[in-house]
């Protein structure tokens, strides 16, 4: 039994097939979803966060099919997610955003400064949430969907925006996570990031699954290399 | 079997002119992403100004036909989109709304000042021909209509399939940015869209004057007609919107014919567009939630719970030293601009902090007016059950229209203001078509009353701020800034909307309740659709996200027609003026208020 699940899924846009017939697994740990630009990357988190209904296939969270679900009715069976791009709420302050997401789940607000803290931007709490770096936002997207305390945790491109020093403790936070048992898949550019810290990687290339193994196996494989390169 | 045939033609002929209207809002807004409230307004005016040419001037028809809907139309068009809505391009619907009602606010309001009410028949096309089927006449007016109509069709299809213009256009639809990287001027593009839109508003609007009589607000309402026409189409789809049309067209002729000819049914007639405006609105699919980019705003500080406090208590002591200076009609006077301020409260709830714009919230007033008066009694409970009756429909409107958001969903509120006016509160069971109802008051005299207000003011206005402080305020204003993190963060948006809804519409219901008791005598004519807008504009113009906005704005609705009665020549001009600052100010939500609040911080700096 995998943690997630994916099984034939297929989102087609009109005529454009997005996502053809994936079918992949992640399990506690740290999983990398890699690809070039257009792979269908964020179109599957969106179908596995819920926002989007796929054309066909299911999605199944410890082996329950969850298809059919809600985006909040998920959040409430321990999906989260960030988004590649920015959805932080810009008219409110950066604790009320991490407070409407312990709100939500019924924890208490008082955990907001922790994991502030936890992500590394303490010092943005009372800022407004639009007026904050990008980077400082990405962490603060990564807070948010902690705070919901998830068993399945979606990270789309966290790194961006980051400059050495954090995206190396942003690594170390991954392994933290990684141990308290959770599941993160992680959409990612930053190729050190993904080698250095995935115990398992899935390469999508034109909306399909190339190949899946691990790190050093992916580093080795031609097919990914001809998908980046050529 | 003629008179079905007959019946028929006529539906053919009022679908064809709603299809011409229809036609020119579609084209103006997948072409410049602005959706124009004001369609049906500058069809009226450019309608009234098609009888002065031709029935007061005497101008032949055809010669004022072409003066209006060749000259005068497209280039009014153009005036609207240079210096109102290009400058809103890519704003969020709430603000080119606004803009929007305000255009259509001062355009009636000019209408009024330039043609000041009177019959103006209108001379029909080709009166002198005409063919018969069966019993029935079919005019030459009619004819000439169907005949508009099909060229309309046509020279549509041209213009966007056969011409680079019509190519271009349909490209900014999707991509305005790469169609101006390949060499199309957006701008040049919308401002044809708008003067065509315009002209085609004028066309329909003079072909149904022999129909709907020249009128500043039947004309003006044309616009939720072909908006109903429009959806069939999603607002995108020509050919859609016109089937659309000619379907609305049909329904209408057909229930002349077979629906019985009781006062309920004439006026369920009436509200056939809006009603088939929801029947549309249920099948449309669910809207996908908006992902990409941060989106936040700048509301006025948020006082305390410890501010708030001394603050309602500064305000209730200068409401109490005002009490005792004034005498009982002044005092009347106030008791109603607070009572409007709590209508407004209402929309700072739901616009202010939940960004939905609403167009029919002064019906939600009706219907707490309504309850208070069916009860016949003075006790403040009659009060809470008309804001719970509002609370009520309130959210049975959210969940109707629970699968749509932005534009649409506030369209939605404007058919729902129309549905309710015509099918509920005109109705035996409210006031009835002419009819009144007497409101006994809670306390006798207007100081009292006035009190009353002030007391009901501060605690609402307390209690609104507590919301924005609490959980649900924070929600609210999540959802608003992103419904997708929302949604993926365990909150259920729908939910979140329907109970800022209902509790919006029980605030504004409430304040029917002491509108009511301060009238003393209310009628359905009080909560007509068309008392919505002004509404609308005084709350952004004063300011609808704080409360000391919903006071002033509430003072400044109050204040117009006082003026209007004190200078009879001001009165359209004040319209006009109320349009133009609308449109001026839709920028800044903050409105008119954020200004002494400015002045304020920075003396303090």
């Amino acid at each position: 039994m995998s943690r997630l699940r994916v099984e034939g899924v297929t989102v087609r846009f009109g005529e454009v097939t997005a996502v053809d017939d994936v079918t992949l697994s992640a399990d506690p740990g740290v999983t990398g979803l890699i690809g070039p630009n257009g792979a269908g990357k964020t179109t599957l988190f969106d179908v596995i966060s819920g926002l989007r209904k796929p054309s066909s296939g299911r999605v199944l969270l410890d082996d329950a099919d969850i298809t059919s679900k809600g985006p909040h009715q998920r959040s409430r069976l321990g999906v989260a997610r960030t988004f590649q791009r920015l959805e932080v709420f810009g008219s409110l302050t950066v604790r009320e955003n991490v407070v409407v997401a312990l709100e939500s789940r019924r924890r208490p607000a008082k955990l907001a400064a922790e994991l502030l803290a936890r992500v590394g931007i303490a010092e943005f709490a009372d800022a407004q949430a639009d007026t904050v770096p990008t980077g400082a936002a990405r962490l603060l997207e990564l807070a948010r969907a902690l705070a919901t305390d998830p068993h399945l945790l979606l990270l789309d491109e966290p790194s961006s925006g980051l400059d050495r020093a954090e995206t190396d403790a942003f690594g170390e936070l991954l392994r933290q996570l990684s141990a308290e048992g959770r599941a993160v898949v992680l959409v990612e550019h930053d190729m050190d990031l993904v080698m250095g810290y995935c115990d398992h990687v899935h390469v999508l290339n034109l909306g399909q699954l190339l190949t899946s193994g691990t790190p050093s196996e992916i580093r080795s494989h031609e097919g990914v290399r001809e998908a980046y390169l050529g | 079997m003629t008179a079905l045939l007959a019946y028929t033609v006529f539906g053919l002929v009022t679908g064809g002119a709603y299809a011409v209207v229809a036609g020119g809002l579609v084209l103006t807004y997948s072409t410049s992403k602005v959706f124009n409230v004001g369609h049906g307004a500058i069809g009226m005016v450019m309608a009234f100004l098609y009888w002065e040419l031709a029935e007061n001037r005497g101008l032949p028809q055809w010669l004022a036909l072409l003066i209006v809907v060749g000259g005068c139309a497209p280039l009014f068009g153009l005036v609207i989109e240079r210096f109102v809505m290009r400058r809103l391009a890519g704003a969020p619907v709430g603000i080119t709304l606004v803009a929007g009602v305000g255009v259509l606010v001062g355009l009636i309001g000019a209408a009024q000042v330039i043609w000041p009410p009177q019959a103006r028949p209108v001379r029909p096309f080709l009166d002198q021909y005409g063919i018969h089927i069966g019993q029935s006449f079919v005019s030459g007016h009619d004819l000439v209509t169907l005949a508009c109509a099909v060229l309309v069709a046509g020279g549509l299809y041209l213009l966007l399939n056969r011409t680079r213009t019509g190519l271009a256009m349909r490209a900014c639809v999707d991509a305005p940015e790469l169609a101006a990287l390949y060499g199309t001027r957006p701008h040049r593009l919308s401002a044809l869209s708008w003067a065509i839109g315009s002209a085609l508003a004028a066309l329909g609007g003079i072909l149904l004057t022999p129909v709907v009589q020249l009128d500043y607000v039947t004309m003006t309402l044309l616009v939720i007609t072909a908006y109903t026409a429009a959806l069939v189409g999603r607002l995108r789809s020509l050919p859609w919107t016109f089937v659309g049309a000619l379907g609305l067209g049909l329904v209408q002729s057909y229930a002349v014919a077979y629906l019985p000819s009781s006062p309920f049914w004439i006026a369920f007639r009436a509200a056939i567009p809006a009603l088939l405006l929801f029947v549309v609105l249920l099948a449309m699919p669910q809207s996908p939630l908006r992902i990409g980019g941060v989106r936040g705003s700048r509301g006025v500080a948020v006082p305390g719970g410890l501010a708030t406090g001394v603050g309602m208590a500064l305000f209730m002591g200068v409401v109490v030293a005002l009490a005792l200076l004034v005498d009982g009609v002044v005092a009347g006077q106030l008791a109603l601009g607070l009572v409007f301020g709590i209508v407004l409260l209402s929309m700072v709830l739901l616009t202010g902090y939940g960004g939905v714009v609403s167009l029919g919230q002064f019906t939600f007033v009706g219907v707490g007016a309504v309850t208070v008066a069916r009860l016949e009694s003075s006790s403040p409970l009659a009060l809470v059950a008309g804001a719970v009756v509002a609370a009520a429909i309130g959210a049975l409107i959210a969940l109707t229209a629970l699968r749509v958001s932005g534009l649409y969903l506030a369209l939605a509120t404007l058919g729902f203001a129309q549905l309710m006016d015509k099918l509920v509160l005109q109705s035996p069971i409210a006031f009835g078509v002419r009819g009144s109802l007497q409101v006994p008051r809670l306390f006798e005299s207007a100081t009292a009353q006035l009190l009353l207000a002030a007391g009901v003011f501060a605690l609402v206005g307390a209690g609104v701020l507590a919301v924005r402080r609490g959980r649900l305020g924070r929600r609210m204003i999540a959802v608003k800034d992103s419904s997708a993190a929302c949604a993926t963060l365990g909150v259920n948006v729908r939910w979140i909307r329907v109970w800022v809804f209902s509790l919006s519409a029980a605030i504004a219901g409430l304040a029917g309740g002491l509108f009511a008791q301060l009238r003393e005598t209310v009628a359905a004519s009080d909560f007509q659709l068309f008392n919505n807008l002004p509404l609308l504009l005084f709350a952004v113009i004063a300011g609808v996200t704080s409360v000391s906005g919903a006071a002033l704005g509430g003072m400044l609705l109050m204040l117009l027609p006082v003026l209007q009665s004190g200078f009879p020549a001001f009165a359209g001009v004040a319209v006009v003026l109320l349009g133009v600052a609308a449109a001026g100010l839709s920028r800044d939500p903050n409105g008119l208020v954020s200004w002494f609040f400015r002045a304020w911080s920075w003396r303090r700096a």
